[in-house]
């Protein structure tokens, strides 16, 4: 298929997914982000129990292999059997062989994502077993045959409406089942007798620990229990990686994952088992004599599960991944997987931020091809992740390993031509493009304005769109003839060395230098207004829009550009301030992994976002009176720079000059640099902005001034609400004019 | 164990909407008896100078299981802050007597409430080296959403209700 040919298949399978499963997965996974803010906000310490986590399973992680010994010597020396299996035909042979030696005729399951990962009841219904889901989300999922959705709730794109259909349908109950609990208790029943005739019991593990033998279950309908008391077999599936050192080590996932997930405290039951259990199974085949009189010898099974891991855990940029405890935050914390769902933002079996590295990682990089776009980078499900995987590092990571599996034969002339990046022939012409910004503002800028007349034309435009994929139905940024630097350069500065409270360099950012020039002298006033001597060097793109399209060679070059020319300015202990955020969040957080530690740590700690380092001149006794001020304000934050927790200074200038101001709590606003303008993307990108137009065309914002931080975000408000979006300096800028 | 330990239990208790009774240990066939439907199953309880009371089959079978309103069974630990008993699964089928009736009442020393996941964790540690095997941290009911919305009794008891033995 053609790229734009593909591209309208993407685009027709997002808009289908947004009209018959968006509604029901928006209202789930909101609701549980929501939770999860709550939940965590009553821990008392929730930074040091995530450390905690983290430093768990790293070192569970770096020990794996001994630990694996570890756990086979002490569930056999326990009396039951553990089995290494490669991959998933080595597991599935085993499990197969189990049931096939207790003439086993069903088994009932609870949830477990890693048996649908190895595609384990095809494989024992090949075999004519009868294989039950007792979990009722992954049932609902079985009668419909559909795949999981959702890593912890497999079935939230299903409204009830949709489930009673479906039970209704299937069933043919005397009454139609209509309600939740009229659901829930069919449901119950149903699958009750289906446990009660049952010969062996499947589970997963959510943690397993290497000292006692222990299998963690955390679950909340009973089902697992269920199916572990009324069986005399348990085979128990988990990944190798669920190993943890010791018993001890569970107390802060117990408290962690229902939190980050579901935003519950804690699941009803964690079920702590070291089988074989002594607990006498419960046989009702012998429905008369006494559970404790049973004579039923148990038997257990621990399946350890390669598949990938060792080698995940071999691979520096993949191994974090292992650290995942499938706590589902990643996905219900972002804005895109809010609105498809894991039908879209998913592979083979895993779905959310974190697919991306499982997928890859377990079933091959095609599996994450698929989805892997859908993350923008917008990095919210960062500080959401109980053990601090850095998702979106690994969603680049994967997607500049996909760029270099591109067909090489795919060579563009004219980009190869145009764009001075480090990365191969077989890369994609969109992600080319986007990932290029720098080198085509430049080239827009020095025509302007006839760049702008001809990109605007139609001819230009549907050219765009079909070897790009740059959707006709945005607007394209207005480059400048005149660029921020140049402006400075003939103005020079207006503080005097002698005079000024402090030096710093305004860090020019592709958008400020080449688009929105007027953000960017309204920053230089600012600053001046506080008594700060400015200098706009020429420095290099972050790196932020290659690393956006998985160019990390080209990223890692931008890098040591802007790290070079910055150097010396650090030196002479000037600061650097920094209006997008999302090159802030590249000195902040990626130049970790592509600068010396000493460079990243040097730049990052003398390096501010501007409304940060107007709050800090403020604090050290600036006059706010030198300032404008008395707004009204709705302002929408930025993605990245409320990661790294810097959205409530804009907040405290903003009142502290007498704004009065209004936030939006949307995670991400839709754009998220380029990715709302791919044509693929639009009608995703454009759902996930309408929560924010819906916060902001409320009548006690409608008349506000929007304000955002971001220009991407600036963008994407102006198309939603027909307004213009300002950045906040702009507000304070002493030249401003009022109403704006 | 600290009276402000038990107050906050109580109240996580409260929160989730599980009915308690704190008795001492000469009334617990009475506050049992009041709390507990019949037919009602049970398994042994290991306190000084508590038992069963006699109406309550201690040795049941599945068929009784099926067919009990209520399972009686000890609470080895209480957590504080999340209102949840620890229920070791004892030889005698402690773990099905408090999974299938629809009513579970859990018994609990008070003197057996800890503060947190920490502790319970760090005391479980210890039984569980020594060879005690199983336990379920139970916080609640069961409960599903995986219907549309908040159920209570998904596979497990619909309601739980904990007598806390004051010594
Ligand atoms: S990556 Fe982190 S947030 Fe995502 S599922 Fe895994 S543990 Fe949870």
């Amino acid at each position: 298929m053609s790229n734009s040919g593909s591209r309208e298949a993407k685009a027709a399978h997002l808009r289908q997914l947004l009209e018959t499963e968006g509604d029901a997965v928006a209202q789930n996974t909101r609701g549980f982000n929501a939770g999860r803010y709550d939940s965590v906000s009553r821990l008392d310490d929730y930074e040091a129990l995530k450390a905690d986590a983290r430093e768990i399973k790293e070192d569970a992680i770096a020990r794996l292999p001994e630990l694996i010994d570890r756990v086979e010597r002490t569930v056999e020396a326990n009396g039951g059997t553990v089995y290494i299996a490669d991959d998933a035909a080595d597991a599935n042979r085993y499990i197969s062989d189990v049931c096939d030696e207790r003439s086993a005729e069903r088994v009932v399951k609870s949830k477990s994502m890693t048996t649908e990962e190895l595609a384990v009841n095809e494989a024992l219904e090949a075999d004519g077993v009868d294989v039950v889901e007792t979990d009722l989300g992954e049932w609902v999922l079985q009668v419909a045959d559909e795949t999981p959705s959702h890593i912890v709730a497999p079935a939230l794109h299903k409204s009830r409406e949709r489930i009673a259909d479906l039970i209704n349908e299937t069933f043919d109950p005397e009454e139609p089942l209509e309600t939740a609990e009229e659901l829930t208790m069919f449901a119950r029943d149903h699958l009750g007798e289906l446990i009660e005739g049952a010969d062996v019991g499947m589970t997963g593990a959510n943690f397993i620990t290497a000292d006692t033998g222990t299998i963690a279950l955390v679950t909340s309908e009973g089902n697992a229990r269920k199916t572990v008391t009324a069986t005399d077999t348990h085979i128990a599936v988990a990944g190798v990686e669920k190993v943890v050192p010791s018993f001890e080590d569970l107390a802060p996932f117990i408290e962690l994952i229902g939190r980050s997930g579901t935003g519950q405290d804690i699941t009803s039951y964690l079920s702590l088992l070291t089988p074989p259990v002594e607990s006498p199974a419960v046989d009702f085949d012998e429905p008369e004599v006494a559970v404790a009189d049973g004579d039923v010898d148990r038997d257990f099974h621990l399946v350890l599960v390669d598949n990938g891991r060792m080698a995940m855990r071999e691979d520096d940029q993949l191994r974090e991944t292992l650290y995942c405890i499938r706590c589902s935050a990643c996905a219900n914390s972002c804005a895109n997987f809010q609105s498809v769902g894991g039908h879209a933002f998913g592979g083979e079996t895993y779905s959310g931020g974190i697919a991306t590295g499982w997928e890859a990682g377990v079933h091959g990089s095609d599996s994450a091809a698929g989805f892997n776009d859908l993350c923008t980078g917008c990095s919210r499900c960062v500080d959401a992740c109980p053990v601090g995987i850095d998702i979106p590092w690994i969603n680049t990571v994967v997607r500049d390993r996909l760029n270099r599996e591109g067909d090489e034969g795919q060579f563009d002339f004219l980009y190869e031509g145009l764009v001075p990046d480090e990365e191969p022939g077989g890369i994609d012409v969109q992600k080319r493009l986007f990932g290029n910004y720098e080198t085509l503002a430049k080239l827009g800028s020095a025509t302007a304005p006839v760049s702008n007349w001809i990109a605007s034309t139609r001819p230009a435009r549907a050219a765009l769109e079909r070897v790009a994929g740059v959707d006709g139905r945005r607007e394209l940024p207005d480059f400048q003839r005149e660029t921020l630097r140049d402006w400075y350069a003939s103005r020079g500065p207006r503080i005097d060395a002698a005079d000024a409270d402090r030096e710093v360099v305004l860090y020019p950012d592709t958008y400020t230098d080449y688009v929105d020039v007027d953000r960017g002298k309204a920053a230089v006033r600012v600053l001046e207004a506080l008594n700060v001597r400015v200098r706009i060097p020429d420095v290099a793109e972050s790196g932020r829009a290659p690393l956006s399209q998985g160019m990390v060679d080209t990223a890692d070059e931008r890098a040591s550009r802007v790290y070079g020319t910055l150097a010396e300015h650090l030196d002479a202990g000037r600061d650097v301030v920094v209006i997008e955020p999302s090159d802030l969040a590249m000195f902040h957080r990626e130049y970790e992994k592509l600068l010396p530690e000493r460079s990243f740590e040097r730049l990052r700690d003398s390096s501010y976002e501007i409304l940060e380092f107007v709050y800090g001149c403020l604090e050290n006794g600036a006059d706010a009176d030198s300032l404008r001020g008395d707004a009204e304000i709705a302002y929408h934050s930025h993605c990245q720079q409320r990661t790294l927790g810097l959205e409530p200074y804009t907040t405290a200038v903003l009142e502290e000059v007498g704004c009065d101001v209004l936030e939006s709590d949307v995670e991400c606003c839709g754009m998220a640099g380029s990715f709302g303008y791919k044509s693929e993307y639009y009608d995703l990108s454009m759902d996930v902005g309408d929560r924010l137009r819906e916060q902001f065309t409320e009548p006690a914002a409608a008349d506000r001034i929007v304000v955002a931080s971001g220009t991407s975000c600036e963008d994407q408000l102006g198309s939603l609400l027909e307004r213009d979006a300002a950045h906040p300096v702009e507000v304070l800028d002493p030249h401003r004019r009022t109403g704006r | 164990m600290g009276t402000d330990t038990a107050a906050t239990f109580e109240k996580s208790l409260e929160r989730l909407n599980v009915e308690r009774t704190a008795t001492a240990a000469t009334d617990v066939h009475g506050v049992l008896e009041d709390v507990c439907t019949t037919p009602t199953v049970g398994s042994s309880l290991p306190f000084d100078g508590v038992s069963l009371p006699e109406w309550v089959n201690d040795t049941p079978t599945p068929e009784d299981l099926r067919d009990a309103e209520t399972g009686i069974s000890a609470a080895s630990i209480g957590i504080a802050d999340y209102g949840s008993v620890v229920l070791p699964a004892r030889p005698d089928g402690s773990e099905s007597v408090s999974l299938f009736p629809d009513t579970h009442v859990a018994v609990l020393r008070m003197s057996d409430i800890v503060p947190g996941i920490p502790e319970a964790i760090a005391r479980l540690g210890d039984e569980f080296r020594a060879g005690n095997d199983t336990a379920i941290i139970a916080t609640g009911p069961s409960a599903t959403a995986d219907m549309g919305s908040l159920v209570t009794g998904a596979h497990g008891p619909k309601e739980v209700h904990v007598v806390i033995l004051d010594e």
